[in-house]
Order: structure tokens, then sequence, then C-alpha cells
């Protein structure tokens, strides 16, 4: 039973421990087991916390605890998110052993809804990255071929779900970070409208981008972990106050295949051409002729602003996080070097916070300053938000004569670990397609479009503010027409 | 210690501009962006959250009560309120600002262009406001190993966040010209009525004993009909009213004599001293500041609507201006006695006690005097003694009818003071009524001759000055209750002594 | 994608981290600044579109007046507070002498 119920959907497992069939604790430990068995090669975990996903498990099967369609599934969360009492790193060496006094609002409604956190998910140090390389704990490696890149940030959340360790994970996307990700290892992933999800207890990397979604092998399991990580929350000022959008029921629409009607709008800027591989270009070609069949309409648009949107992004977020990331300043939690007694504070801060973080953390920092700096600021910080409203602009032209926008999730398959490593803007060139939707807070969907030399490769869906539903019909109806999780073609581990 | 000009010689040849920006802790529950309370002299690090501690993934909503509060400020203070304004980052380390920026309001202020009028010396001087502006207070640091507890030498030092995040009002004036020799006095007078006008508002329990109302002073001189503005000293944490009138004291005496020898200002941030009055030069930094201000993300725009604003408006109490306005109608008493009385916290009592029944004279009396004392005397505001209006009315009343003296009047309020009975209570209770019954005073005063003869002997040889030994015998034998008047008459006749 | 740089020096790179309190190395400022002045030049296109105009957007949600009421909620434990700290003395966080007042 074992490894079969590592293969279940967390949709299936919820509905077998419902039913009895299995128990959560025997789910739980069988995903722990696939964790001792291949972590050590995939590398998605930072940290495991069998004890509290066993009492967790054991909670459920109290009958006691929570109930719902996702009771008793397991989880594995990115460590951004953080979690009182367990281990909450972000990827970096200066929260090494921190240990939160309070849990996140996505983790109290992920407890509340019965799910099962195996453990914490490595990650680009401060969700800076498109590889998971930048970790102070590692690389994590892509199950589809260990020696390349899970994508990134949220990198252990993919890898977890596609080695089949979990069923469900969390990630966040500033950029891209769960997106693309998503495409390169064959998942479904999404990111929520901005406000959607709750940021509390987010470990911010840049504030007006930052938003938390799910991964999973299919489009339902990411609809049902949507709905229970959504909603309202008075603790952020940035919420919206208004009802999670029907995923659930737009996921399983979809997946009748039917899409009569539906206007789809082929983003001409980040459709491809120079820097997209071919066999991205070819399986997003494929996926769009999949749409028409399905009774789509698919029609050219035009966002001209959205080539502005790579730089805008490595300004906005960049200033972002050099503010949000001061108050890792060696006082009141997380590391301290450098302090003999003799050294002042000023200078135990500065060694600190060399010592802690890595080099594209630092490079980022010091871009951001830059930008904010009372000379540059207009020209920087102050135009990379009017390039925002364009780019908002360019979409709500482009939703007039279309339902949802699509292009490729990223423009390559997986690269190769250490690839990229030291040209920052290569690096930075695998958000190109997701940039604009993270700049205007609209939702957006990877789904998996097919294969390209046995790699994954991504369709991002876009839809406006607040019809995340859209994402997910589309995203099931190309699922159901592809017959099975694109993931079940993976190689084993 | 150096000796200072006088401002009014400074003011024969230069012209003083003062500035001040006073900052407000407001009284509310909670603090500005979590819901952590404020109660002050807490044990340290006891009232902080994920908020205020600045914890990695937590995130400011803004209090409801502060945003109102400040409101109300700003149209007390005649003000436009913004439509629509934004909070900011001021980005710089410091350890006691837990989040390494301060959640501020940089070019949108929530208040603009108000003033407010003070009297000096019976002239009215009308004070610009600038802005008025919403942040976070910062925690607090004890610095350990120092000779004197200053950052300067100490060995490290100790931060509590009990006070970071409580919501602080900033108040900026423009420049005030043409106060001349009165600088140090506008600038005092300013501070008194704008505490006066938050007390009045109820936002602020506005002590500056306690940090909740603090003051930085600028000045700069220029040269006397010049119109050039001068070089501007920034003199941080004024913190008290007396204390405001000498730091501007000091500054001008200070750039007068260096102007005179013909040196520069330096624009600086200076600090003063309650000790020995003077200002010293703060530590100067080799790189200007550039706090890369930019709107905080995590809080979404302020946008007052007309009808929210109004609302407020309309239930701003009277202000103190038009309030002794009133006053000094009713309680006859001139605009320097209206200003003593609101210094001392005492105008509203007198009005209530004359609202009792009390004349005018006599309730400011009583308030601004043997009150006050016992107030001071207990470390509480006057307001704050189990004393009522209504009950000092009631002294005065038996006062003038004759029943109680001052000395038994006063006991009559000790007694209330110690034990909240009414007056007549205590009146009954501890006996206090004035005799005056020549056969129950003759005992008492025969007995004071007996024990004093030589005293006596002086009265008869016509030294009626040494009556007074006497008279203070009865007293005191009678417990304070004789009529001294009749007592002296008593024992001058007694001792065939000229009355 | 390399485009011109906009000529960021090696001092202001030293500038930049000194103010971001951060202890970078000789290596480090050599590298940060060839690479830093590559991305400015890279990123410096927004102003070729940011027309006096357009508004900025700073949220990408148009929400205004998100308030809460003025209501006193639980506080964090002192002792769970300060075991997270570096260092910590009576009750309060425990840091190296300060040299700069900038408060």
């Amino acid at each position: 039973m074992s490894t079969e119920l590592t293969t279940m959907t967390g949709a299936e497992l919820g509905a077998a421990i419902a039913a009895g069939q299995t128990s959560a604790v025997e789910v739980t430990q069988a995903h722990l087991d696939r964790i001792a068995e291949v972590d050590g090669r995939v590398h998605a975990y930072l940290h495991v916390d069998t004890e509290g996903a066993l009492a967790a498990a054991r909670a459920v099967d109290s009958g006691d605890g929570p109930r719902g369609p996702l009771a008793g599934v397991p989880l594995a969360l990115k460590d951004v998110i953080v979690t009182r009492g367990v281990p909450t790193t972000v990827g970096s060496r200066i929260l090494e052993g921190w240990l939160p006094p309070y849990d996140a609002t996505v983790t109290a409604k992920l407890k509340a809804a019965g799910i099962v956190i195996l453990g914490k998910t490595n990650m680009d140090e401060f969700a800076m990255g498109s590889s998971t390389e930048n970790s102070a704990y590692g690389p994590t490696r892509n199950p589809w071929d260990l020696d390349r890149v899970p994508g990134g940030s949220s990198g252990g959340s993919s890898a977890a779900v596609a080695a089949y360790t979990a069923p469900l994970s969390i990630g966040t996307d500033t950029g891209g970070s769960i997106r693309q990700p998503a495409a390169v290892t064959g998942l479904v992933g999404h990111k929520p409208t901005y406000g959607g999800v709750s940021r509390y207890g987010l470990v911010a990397f840049s504030s007006s981008l930052d938003q938390a979604g799910p991964f999973a092998r299919t489009v339902l399991d990411t609809a049902l972990l949507h709905e229970v990580m959504g909603g309202h929350d008075p603790r952020d000022s940035t919420s919206i106050d208004a009802p999670v959008p029907p995923v659930v029921a737009a996921a399983r629409q979809g997946a009748t295949g039917d899409l009569t009607g539906l206007r789809v709008g082929v983003v001409k800027e980040i459709a491809g051409g120079p820097g997209y591989e071919p066999g991205v270009e070819a399986a997003t070609r494929d996926a769009l002729a999949r749409l028409e069949k399905l009774g789509a309409t698919v029609h050219e648009v035009s966002c001209p602003s959205f080539t502005y949107a790579l730089p805008a992004y490595y300004l906005i977020a960049p200033s972002e996080c050099s503010s949000n990331l001061a108050r890792f300043d060696a006082v009141r939690y997380g590391l301290r070097t450098g302090d003999d007694g003799v050294a002042s504070l000023e200078e135990v801060m500065s060694l600190t916070r060399q010592a802690g973080f890595g080099a594209e953390v630092k490079r980022r920092i010091i871009l951001g300053t830059y930008a904010l700096s009372s000379g540059y600021y207009d020209a920087y910080y102050g135009s990379a938000q009017k390039v925002r409203t364009l780019i908002g602009r360019d979409f709500a032209a482009a939703f007039a004569h279309a339902d949802v926008l699509v292009s490729p999730s990223t423009p390559t398959v997986a690269f190769r670990i250490g690839e990229r490593a030291d040209d920052p803007l290569a690096m930075y060139a695998a958000d190109l397609c997701t940039l604009p939707a993270s700049l205007a807070g609209i939702p957006a969907i990877s789904v998996p479009s097919g294969l390209s030399e046995g790699l994954p490769v991504g369709l991002q869906v876009m839809a406006p503010a607040l019809a995340d539903d859209r994402c997910y019909r589309v995203a099931a109806a190309l699922e159901a027409d592809h017959g099975h999780p694109l993931t079940q073609e993976a190689p084993s581990l | 210690m150096t000796t200072i000009e006088s401002a009014a010689d400074v003011a024969h040849r230069y012209d003083p501009v003062i500035g001040l920006e006073t900052h407000v802790e407001l009284g509310t529950a909670s603090k500005m962006f979590c819901g952590c309370p404020t109660t002050f002299g807490a044990e340290p690090n006891t009232q902080v959250c994920p908020v205020c501690l600045g914890l990695p993934g937590s995130l400011p909503v803004a209090n409801a009560t502060a945003i109102e509060s400040t409101i109300k400020i700003g149209l007390a203070l005649h003000c436009d309120i913004a439509s629509w304004c934004r909070f900011a980052r001021k980005n710089y380390f410091y350890p006691d600002m837990p989040k390494d920026f301060q959640i501020s309001q940089y070019d949108e202020p929530l208040c603009t262009d108000g003033h407010l009028d003070v009297v000096v010396d019976g002239r009215t001087f009308r004070v610009e406001i600038e802005r008025v502006h919403l942040e976070e207070d910062t925690g607090k640091s004890l610095h350990v190993g120092g000779a004197t507890g200053r950052i300067h030498g100490a060995d490290h030092s100790l931060v509590d966040y009990n006070r970071a995040g409580i919501p602080l009002v900033e108040i900026v004036t423009r420049p005030v010209l043409g106060t001349g020799a009165l600088a140090p006095e506008v600038g005092k007078a300013y501070v008194t009525e704008l505490r006066e006008v938050l007390r009045g508002l109820g936002v602020s329990d506005v002590r500056m004993e306690q940090g909740s109302l603090r003051c930085d002073v600028n000045l700069s001189l220029s040269p006397a009909g010049s119109g050039v503005l001068g070089t501007r000293s920034e003199t941080k944490n004024v913190n008290s009213l007396r204390s405001v009138e000498r730091a501007i004291r000091f500054e001008m005496g200070r750039q007068a004599e260096l102007l005179d020898a013909g040196g520069r200002v330096v624009q600086e941030t200076r600090h003063f001293h309650e000790d020995t009055g003077v200002t010293t030069p703060g530590r100067s930094k080799e790189e200007a500041t550039d706090y890369r201000y930019f709107p905080e993300p995590d809080l979404v725009p302020l946008a007052p609507d007309a009808a929210w604003v109004e609302r407020l408006r309309a239930g701003l109490p009277e202000l103190p201006a038009a309030r002794r306005a009133r006053l000094a109608a009713s309680l006859e008493a001139s605009e320097f006695e209206l200003g003593s009385m609101a210094n001392a916290g005492v105008l509203e009592l007198v009005a209530e006690t004359v609202a009792a029944g009390a004349p005018a004279a006599e309730a400011r009396n009583w308030w601004l005097g043997y009150l006050a004392q016992q107030a001071n005397a207990a470390g509480v505001e006057p307001a704050e003694l189990a004393i009522t209006p209504a009950q000092v009315a009631r002294v005065v009343a038996l006062v003038a009818d004759g029943t109680l003296s001052t000395g038994l009047a006063r006991q009559a309020v000790d007694g209330v003071l110690e034990t909240g009975s009414s007056v007549d209570e205590v009146v009954a209770a501890r006996g206090l009524v004035r005799v005056s019954d020549v056969d129950a005073l003759g005992a008492a005063v025969d007995a004071a001759i007996a024990a004093q003869p030589d005293v006596a002997e002086k009265v008869r040889g016509g030294k009626v000055a040494a009556a007074g030994a006497l008279v203070g015998a009865v007293m005191k034998a009678t417990r304070g209750q004789a009529d001294a008047k009749v007592v002296r008459e008593l024992v001058l006749s007694r001792l065939g002594a000229p009355g | 994608m390399p485009e011109a740089g906009v000529g960021i020096t090696r001092d202001e790179v030293a500038h930049l981290a000194r103010l971001s309190r951060l202890a970078v190395t000789e290596e480090e400022l050599d590298v940060f600044a060839g690479q830093l002045d590559v991305i400015l030049g890279a990123v410096a296109r927004v102003q070729e579109v940011a027309a006096a105009d357009i508004p900025p957007t700073t949220h990408a949600v148009p929400l205004t007046n998100v308030l809460r009421p003025d209501v006193v909620t639980p506080c964090l434990d002192r002792d769970e507070v300060l075991a997270a700290a570096p260092a910590a003395e009576d009750g309060r966080f425990r840091v190296p002498r300060i040299l700069d007042e900038e408060a």
C-alpha cells in the first residue's frame, strides 16, 4: 500500500482517509518513508518535522480533529512561511536555528484544515533566484534529471511534489517563483491574485509582489489547496475582503474538457522568439491547438509595455528587499557574528549581514539601496512604478478582448545546475514570461503543456484580478485532454 | 559656565526665527500597527508581539483610533485634511527600531497648512503649522557601563521594545518670524497652548516628564531687518515647557556670540541639558543621512472622505482659546490669570467651582494656592485630588458665613482629601467650629498669661506686638478653633494694653 | 541583453554597502561593481517610457482605509522572545556599544 499512497493525489488521499480506507498516520508515514528513501538525492527538504507531522496525523485520525477534503493529507511548506516552534530559515544562514514564536496565517489555515505539514522546503535565499542554487544549504535537484535545477525560488516545493515525497506543497511567487518551478518539474502551480492569500507570516522579499500559492500534480489538488489557504485576513492590510474565487468548481468544470466560447489571447511579446527554446515554442503551439480543439478561440494580442517588465521588476523587488531585509541586524533574532566585546554594534551588524547573506541577496540589497537613494529615486524606483501602471493598462486592454491570456511559463526547460550561476542577467531571463502578471497583481497558473526532449514544459494562463477560477478551468481542460498528470511520465528516481 | 547675552539684547542686532517639531504619543489603548497595549512603565519587553518586534513575516495594520485622533488634531489646528495619503518607510539602521525602518509619512502627511495663535505679553502671534503626520515610536535603549548613562563611553546597551510602535504624531511649524526678544516666550507659549489643545481633545495624556510630549527646537538668527534666513540649529529632546524657553534663550545667545565674532553657525543637531541649561553639539555624521523614503507597500492608502472628516469635526470639544474667551467673562480673569490657571491645569476646576456658587477670586485662590500645593506634594494633578469643585465651593461658603476661619477651612479641606467625606461631615466629625464666645475663651487666655508671665509683662509695658505669642498659645490650646481676632482683644484687655 | 553600463563606480558600491551595513570584501566589491553596472544599464530602460503624466502604481490592488479597531490583543511571552535573541540581559535585548547616534 505504501508506494500506492505516495502516488495518489491529495483529493484521493483525503477521500480514502475520510472513508477509513487508510489513516492519516499511514499516509504520513508513507511519505516520511519516501523522503528518507529519495530526498538524500533530491534535497527538497531543509527540515523534516517527523514528530509534528505524525502528531497532526494522529489528531486527524482521532476523529476529534479537523475535517475537510484534505484532512490528513501531507504537505511540504516552503521555508519562507513561518511555523511556530519549527525552524524557518528562508534558505539563509542569517536565520539558521530560528524558532518562530508564531504561525503564519497560511500555516494556521493548513493546520485548521487538518493538513499534515511534513517539513520545510529548500528555496533560493529569501526567495531571490530561479534555480534554488542560491540556498545557503545547498541546491535542490530536479527529480526529472538530477543534474538540473527544479526552478526557483520555490524549487524545494516543486521538487518535493515531483519526487512524490508530498502530494501537495506551498510556494511563494514574487516574479514567477511558483510558475517557473512548476513548469520545469511538470507540476501545476498557481500564483493567486495579489491579496488573495494572506502574507502574514510570509517572510517578505518584495512586499508589493509576494504571494503564496499551491503546487500539486493535478489541477484539482491545486484548487483544493488554494481554497484552504486563500481568503481574507485582517492581519494583512493588503488582503482582499472577498470570498475565495470558486477555484474548485472551476477545476471540476474544466475537467469536462469543454472550453466552448472561451476567448484566449496569446501575448505576442512573451510568446516566443530569441531566447525561447524551440521545444518550448513547440509545446506551446501544441497547447494552443488543443485549446482550439476544446472549443476556445485563440487570437494574438499585443502588450507592448511587457518588454519593460523585467527592468521594472529588477528595480522594484530589490528596492523593497533592501528595506525588508534591514531587520536582520543581529539584535532580536538570528545570527550574530563578530561580537568580541570590542567591536561596535555597527561593526557587528555589518559583519553579521556580510556573513549571513549570500551573494545574490547582497547584490540585490545594494541595487535596491541605490535605486531608492534620493538622487536616483525618480529615475529608477519611480519610473519602475510607472511601468507597472503601463503594464496594468496593457492587461486591461487585452482582457477587453480575451477571457484569459497565455504564454509559455518560462522560455526554457530546466537548465543544468551551475549553468547560469555566474550570470545574473541570464538567470533573471527565466522570469521573462511570469513578471507581467506579478507586477499587475493578477492571477496566473502554470500547467504542463508537454515535454521537450524528455523535460517538462509549462503553459502560463493569466486572468483578471480575482478571476483565479478562469486559470483553473483552462488548466483543468488541458490536463483532461492530456489524459493524466505529466509527472506520471517522469523517470523513476 | 558661560554667561549668555539676554534675548532682548540679542534681538537688537538679530531677528530670531524659531521652528518647533513636537512629537505626541497618542493615548490609544493599543499600538499603532498591532494590538499590544501601551501602558507606561510596564516591565521591559512584556508589551511586544511579532509586529512591533519586527519579526520576519509580520505585517502592520493601522489603528483606526490613531488615524481619527490625528485628524482631530489637524482639525483643531485648522489644517486641511488630505483626501488621500500614504504611509512611507523611513530607512535607517538603529537598534531601537525593530524593522530598521520607521513607518512614517513623508511627502503625503495627513494634515497640512494650519495654525495656532498664542498670546504673549498681550500680543497675539500666529504660529503656522506646516504639517501634522502620524508615525510609530521607537523602543528605548539603556546604555550600560558609561559614566553618565549616556551612549558615549557605554560598554553595551540594553533595548526594550515596549514603546516601539506606539502611535506618535509629529506636529511641525513653519519658521516663526517677528517674535524678536519674545522668541523664548513665544516658543514656550506655543508648546503650552498645543498641550492644552491636545489635552482638550483627549487624544494624549501629554506628559512631558513621561515623554508623551517631546519637543525639538530649531533656531536661526538673521541680521536685524535683513530678511535673510540664517543657518539653523536643531536642539533635540527639549522635554519641559521651561526648557523650551531656556533652550531658545541659550541658542539665541550662543549663535549671536558666534556671529558677532565673525563665525558661522553650523547646521547641526544639538542636545539640551536640563541641569545646566546649555546645548551641546550632537555627534556629527560623516555622511548626510539618506532615509530612502518610499511608499509603505504593506499598508494601503488612507482616504478620509468628507463625511468622515465632518463627523470628526462635529465631535470636536470646545478648543482652549474659545473656552478661555468664554471663561474669561465668567471668571472675571485677565489673559494672564487664565494662562496661569491653564498651565496649572485648574482652569476647568475653577470654572466648575464658580458654577457651584463660589466667587471667582476665591475659587481661583483655592485652586492655584492651597490645593495646587497639596496636589504637588502628592505628585498628582489637581484634578486628581479627592475633592470636587462643589466641595471647594462649600468650603468657600462656610468661610464667607463665618462658620470657618481660613485655618479651619484648610483643616476641612485636609479632612476631605484624607477621608473622601463631605465637607459638612468633616466639619461635624472634627468639631471644626470657630469659637468666639468670650466666656469660653477667657479661661484659655488666663492660662496662657499665667504660663508666660514674662511675655505678659512686656505687653503690659506697652509692647503690644509681643501679644502674638499669647494669641498663638491660645490658638494652639483650642486647636485652631478660636477666633483669633476675639482672642487678641481679650488678651489686650486683660493686660490693660491699648487695643 | 548586456548593454552599456551607467558608470557606477567601485567607490559608490562601497558607499552603498556601508549604507546597507554589509562588510563586503575587496573581491566582492570588484565583482559587484561590474555586475551592478551591467544590471543598472539594463534596468535603466524603464526611463524610456516613464512619462511625467503616468501615475505610479505602488499597490497592485486598489484598497484604501484598511484599519483595525483600537483593541488590545495578547502579547508574546518575554522568555520565548528573548530566548531567540543573540544576547539578553535584565529582560532586555543586549547589543554591543552603539557608535553612531542617528536617532
